[in-house]
């Protein structure tokens, strides 16, 4: 298996000092109370588990169970806090893709993300500071289940981590270009990279944590990454509960200006004049 | 893919605008609008090469018989010389109000 | 039982109009109140991606997607057509902007007392690739903007066909407060393709449109309760379902995950159960 397999478990014990042995169904999905600062938390993973009883989401990839799971783990979490303690919900954020496979399309695969990603929506429109942060591949329906509804993203600066809405070698072929062509196409279009420093300019991530090994993480690398989550938790506080800062921070204003330009335009036209 | 631009007299005044179509394979958008002055502007980006001479060909037809000062912007994905007659035409009779 | 005259069928075949058949534009016109469609962002602002030119790709003027205000049943309302004609209903940037965009006003307006009603009419294969990171965001933030504004008004997802709804506009169809869709739809995370492609085509054969359809078609989709109305491609048939699915209850199935992970648990996938059979298992009436 290389580096990379299972970044997120590494990450989840890591941060939690807990070891992920599997609590209940599916193996998959792990969520795991820890501290964070002076609070607790709730760090949730998706995880690699070669016995995974559906046989497509068995290398950390977001299936139907998985996707309810998700929910699940997030939910549980919004009935058990009250509006004045609601904890931190971390989404430790390594996903290779979506589970692909006939029996997940006839079981409503779409649904079962979805339901993730309302849930991780609905806490944090509840209050609950929700952080995802980025330790190896967020690729697109996976991400959007686990980690895009987050207040604040937050990634390691490695090429372990990798973020785009389909993977090399099935956007190579749909695009019929050679996977060599798509990174030279990223080097030129922003949006079109795979790597995590041309996402940064996106201006969606809070932020780029440099000089951490995403592999193995030494104790200081760990002090530094709660730090940065801790920050980020504080600053959720102090802000709005909706995603509004990714089309407003400083680094949209030039990488997203479409997207200002619309939702401004929009806004002008709204009411007839 | 090119963008072509062509020039042509106008004599009369276009009172409101027009949009028809769709971007689609073989097929095209076309918007019209009113321009200032005594001419008509069409700017065609297309994502077929080497087609300026029936480009041409159309919108010398077309703006034979329309004479109003318009913008005219097309955007093209491999229509036929037929199709793009048929969406101006669609255009004009959109013009009516 | 009085015969059907031969004329009487030919007049009904010839008085029905398809909603398929429609642009963005027109579905969008047809669902709201007659004379009370307003387009913003239209085809004269120009609203264009920012990234299709240098790629080779003709932009289109209003980058794929109508947003309409208007009245549906005498009430405010906002509508969002994907053109699926244009780069196959694909969303990049500018177009995910305008649906968000869009649904976040509705949002604002809802918490100043004036409800604004959503209808998204979803005909897309998902993130536009030649946007990639931006499509995607922005998917991602049309989800939020859903369920932000689903405790205020209904959001009804429309998926009418031919084009279908997949990738992450699956999920944003999967967060609608009620989804309409006609035998003619698909719904799924990945297309056919895609999955003939990863998982080999004993697993999946995209060319094999009526097990497609079986699988992941409207009329499927409708049995086993991931649908709520099924409906002829029809325009009065699509108003009128419209309508009704936004007169009904607040109801949004992404949040029922007790009853979907026990009828999961039911299933086993080593031996998985045939299209048919999830009708039953799934049928409209169980829990």
């Amino acid at each position: 298996m290389s580096a990379s397999a299972s970044n997120g478990r590494v990450w989840l014990e890591a941060l939690t000092g807990v070891s992920a042995g599997a609590r209940r169904a599916p193996a998959t999905v792990v969520s795991i109370d820890a501290a964070l600062g002076e609070e607790r938390a709730r760090y949730i993973a998706v995880v690699p588990d070669a016995g995974n009883r559906f046989v497509r989401a068995r290398n950390g990839e977001v299936g139907v169970e998985e996707g309810w799971a998700l929910a699940r783990a997030v939910r549980d979490v919004m009935e058990a806090d009250h509006d004045d303690s609601r904890r931190p919900i971390v989404a430790i954020v390594d996903v290779s893709s979506q589970a692909y496979g006939r029996s997940e399309e006839l079981l409503g695969i779409h649904l079962a993300c979805a339901a993730a990603a309302d849930a991780y929506a609905a806490a944090r429109l509840a209050g609950h500071p929700v952080l995802a942060l980025l330790v190896g591949k967020a690729m697109s329906g996976a991400f959007l289940a686990h980690g895009y509804q987050a207040n604040r993203i937050l990634a390691l600066d490695s090429t372990d981590v990798s973020i785009h809405a389909m993977g090399r070698q099935a956007a190579a072929r749909v695009t019929r270009r050679s996977v060599e062509e798509l990174e030279q196409l990223g080097e030129r279009i922003p949006p079109m990279s795979y790597q995590v420093r041309s996402f940064a300019q996106l201006g969606l991530l809070h932020r780029l944590i440099a000089g951490v090994d995403a592999a193995s993480p030494t104790p200081a690398d760990l002090e530094r990454v709660r730090g940065e989550l801790i920050e980020s938790v504080s600053d959720i506080r102090q802000s709005p509960r909706d995603l509004s800062l990714r089309w407003s921070n400083a680094a949209a204003l030039h990488a997203r200006a479409a997207s200002i330009a619309v939702r401004q335009r929009l806004a002008e036209q709204w009411n007839a004049s | 893919m090119e963008k072509l631009t062509f020039v042509y007299p106008a004599r009369t005044v276009l009172a409101s605008r027009a949009h028809v179509g769709v971007v689609a394979s073989g097929d095209l958008e076309v918007l019209l609008e009113p321009a200032d002055g005594r001419e008509s502007r069409v700017t065609v980006t297309t994502s077929v090469d080497g087609f300026g001479v029936a480009w041409k060909s159309v919108l010398d037809r077309f703006f034979a018989r329309f004479t109003a000062a318009t913008e005219v912007e097309i955007n093209d994905f491999g229509a036929t010389p037929g199709l793009v007659m048929l969406r101006l035409e669609q255009a004009v009779e959109a013009l009516q109000p | 039982m009085t015969a059907v005259r031969p004329e009487a069928v030919a007049e009904d075949f010839l008085a029905r109009r398809s909603f398929i058949e429609l642009s963005a534009r027109q579905r969008a016109a047809a669902l709201l109140d007659a004379g009370t469609f307003r387009e913003l962002l239209g085809p004269f602002d120009r609203m264009k991606s920012p990234w299709l030119l240098e790629q080779g790709v003709v932009p289109q003027s209003d980058d794929g997607v109508v947003i309409a205000r208007g009245r549906i049943a005498a009430r405010d309302a906002v509508v969002a057509a994907i053109e699926g004609a244009f780069q196959g209903g694909s969303v990049g940037e500018v177009s995910s902007a305008k649906i968000a965009g869009a649904l976040e006003l509705a949002l604002e307006d809802c918490l100043r007392g004036r409800p604004v009603l959503a209808v998204l009419v979803l005909e897309s294969g998902g993130v536009r690739l030649q946007e990639a990171n931006l499509g995607l965001a922005g998917i991602a933030e049309i989800h939020a903007a859903i369920v932000a504004l689903r405790p205020h008004v209904p959001v009804v997802g429309v998926i009418a066909g031919m084009v279908g709804c997949f990738g992450g506009m699956s999920l944003a169809a999967a967060l609608c407060s009620q989804l309409i869709v006609t035998r003619q739809a698909r719904l799924a995370m990945n297309g056919p393709e895609v999955i003939e492609q990863e998982a080999g085509i004993a697993e999946m054969d995209a060319s094999d449109r009526a097990a497609v359809w079986q699988l992941i078609g409207g009329e499927q989709r409708y049995a086993t309760g991931l649908a709520d109305a099924l409906v002829e491609d029809d325009v009065d048939a699509m108003r009128e379902a419209v309508r009704r699915a936004l007169a009904m209850p607040a109801a949004a199935r992404s949040t029922e995950v007790e009853r979907f992970q026990s009828r999961l648990a039911l299933i086993d996938p080593a031996h998985p159960p045939e299209p048919r059979a999830l009708r039953l298992a799934w049928s409209r009436s169980t829990a």
